[in-house]
């Protein structure tokens, strides 16, 4: 729902870091995206292009990592991916869980000419 | 040429937070950032608490909507110190709004911030805004299977308000049920039930918030 306030975020970060490196033209973005931040690479795409626009990033390709959300229960430690439909343990029903994957949302490198 | 940059895209975010953290802390103002859907009873939470409080701590509120002074005029009708902050369309506060807020805020004469964050379930959850405290409300009329469509918000909350009790029986809102899904989610939470129209269970919640209060105070004293 707020790509556009991440994608603002993400221009300004890899700009600044091709910037550091010297770089003129910023040709890739690799992106790590987890499930749980709601965020759609998407959105993100289109709005990074009409950001872009008369920038080094002008036709960066982004690339996304997608990382399921994860989580353990704290019962048996079974660690499951939990669906919008059943968030309980597979393995025991317990409800007691812990998140353990899907928070990430950060650049993991980007290619530079 | 491949550059490692391993940052958080909202890292501009995280640290305009923690200069606001460090701002806040610094003048011992105990910041909570509100967060719930809208109509579920924050605004109202706010009043209830400053009635409460109103000779043990000063209150001073930051609005955050989408449009409109509405929340802050009632607020400051009520004597609260209130300042308002359109996001114009934004589904969430971010660390820079609020930075600009208490610029023009007297953070000399403040204990308690409440920051109302807009109403909205999922966005806010993403955007740390330097609070000390997070807290999540839920109405009743809202259903008691919300955690588990908004885990990101419930599972990071550090004290849970199920509002609007007094409709409980008019509603399909089964509190044991709720508790267990939430609790399972999230165990560290506290967790009341309250009213804002009967008053039920807000002295509790005051309380709560007054033990944050002293709690930051000893840690910068």
């Amino acid at each position: 729902m707020h790509e556009m306030s991440v994608t603002m975020s993400l221009m300004d970060l890899v700009l600044d870091e091709a910037a550091k490196a010297g770089a003129s033209k910023i040709v890739g973005v690799n992106i790590v995206l987890g499930e749980m931040t709601g965020i759609i690479d998407h959105y993100v795409q289109a709005n990074f292009e009409l950001l872009s626009q008369n920038t080094p990033a002008e036709g960066a390709a982004l690339t996304f990592k997608n990382i399921p959300r994860q989580a353990r229960c704290r019962g048996c430690a079974h660690v499951f991916r939990p669906t919008d439909l059943a968030w309980s343990c597979p393995r025991c029903q317990s409800l007691e869980i812990e998140i353990t994957g899907g928070n990430e949302l950060y650049v993991e490198s980007i290619e530079v000419e | 040429m491949e550059i490692k940059v391993l940052k958080d895209i909202l890292n501009a975010n995280s640290q305009i937070a923690e200069q606001n953290r460090k701002l806040l802390t610094g003048k011992r103002i105990m910041a909570i950032n509100l967060m719930s859907s809208p109509g579920s009873g924050k605004t109202t939470l706010i009043m209830r608490t400053v009635e409460k409080l109103e000779d043990k701590a000063r209150i001073a509120v930051i609005e955050g909507d989408v449009s409109s002074s509405i929340d802050a005029e009632k607020l400051s009708q009520a004597g609260v110190t209130a300042i308002q902050i359109n996001t114009g369309g934004g589904c969430h506060l971010d660390a820079s709004m609020v930075n600009s807020a208490l610029a023009n805020l007297p953070l000399d004469d403040i204990d308690i911030l409440f920051i109302e964050n807009v109403g909205n379930l999922i966005c806010p959850g993403g955007f740390d805004l330097g609070e000390y405290v997070r807290v999540v409300i839920l109405s009743t009329p809202e259903g008691d299977d919300k955690p588990h469509k908004y885990p990101l918000l419930f599972s990071q909350a550090h004290a849970l308000v199920v509002n609007k009790t007094d409709l409980l029986p008019h509603v399909a809102f089964d509190m044991e049920a709720f508790a267990r899904v939430f609790q399972g989610l999230n165990q560290q939470a506290a967790l009341f039930q309250v009213s804002g129209v009967t008053g039920e269970g807000i002295e509790e919640w005051a309380k709560w918030v007054t033990a944050n209060l002293q709690k930051l105070r000893a840690q910068n004293s």
